[in-house]
């Protein structure tokens, strides 16, 4: 769980999965573009490509080729167990 | 001075004609025979004197691994302007274009990205009024 908590602790990261999560499966290039002309965060490339390899190794984003293209999707399940651990049970009593 | 040539690098002049000509609706200007290849231009019927798209052949080695790692990020070399993003798309799928970015609202202006099948994305873009 350590490693979602560093992923979610830097606000360029939570916007790339506000992003995903309004649409799913992006190129690099059409992440780049959102985050500058949507949120005004003129990331460099690989700055963008950095952060979406720490989302990758803590599970919340998958990069799936398909053919010469690379697309990433969001994947919430890492952060089931954070429900699981605190939410649901405080709504059980 | 002004631009009055811009290039694309393609996999295949032949293909690449029928794909900018049939798909994209540019007219041919110049066909001429250099040896194995062709000075080969389109251009744009809603402006015939303007800039010329060179279809360039893409033998140079470093041609194929440039192309293939924008293609792998996603990232379109070229740009042309539509005056409807949504309606092209549209038009486009249904002759089986493969577009790697949706129509997308980014500001001031509207973009999309597709595969030209001669190994390039090609981005179009509509100026918001």
């Amino acid at each position: 769980m350590g490693d979602v908590f560093k992923a979610l602790a830097d606000p360029t990261r939570r916007t790339i999965l506000d992003e995903l999560t309004g649409r799913d499966g992006q190129t690099l290039f059409e992440l780049c573009a959102r985050l500058v002309s949507i949120h005004g965060l003129s990331s460099s490339r690989q700055a963008v490509s950095q952060h979406l390899d720490v989302l990758e190794s803590a599970g919340l984003v998958e990069s799936r080729r398909e053919g010469r293209y690379k697309f990433h999707y969001i994947n919430t399940e890492p952060l089931e167990p954070i429900v699981e651990r605190w939410l649901r049970k405080r709504g059980r009593t | 001075m002004r631009i009055n040539l811009a290039s694309v690098l393609v996999d295949d002049q032949e293909k690449a004609l029928r794909f900018y000509t049939d798909v994209l609706g540019f007219v041919k200007k110049h066909d001429i025979p250099m040896g194995a290849d062709r000075w080969l231009t389109v251009v744009s019927p809603e402006d015939p004197e303007g800039t010329e798209l060179l279809l360039e052949p893409s033998g140079h080695p470093a041609a194929k691994p440039f192309k293939d790692a924008l293609v792998a990020d996603g990232i379109p070399w070229t740009m042309f302007a539509v005056s409807d993003v949504q309606a092209e798309y549209e038009r486009m799928r249904g002759l089986g274009v493969r577009f790697t970015q949706e129509p997308t609202d980014m500001g001031t202006v509207i973009t999309a990205v597709f595969d030209d099948t001669c190994g390039n994305l090609i981005q179009i873009g509509q100026m918001k009024s």
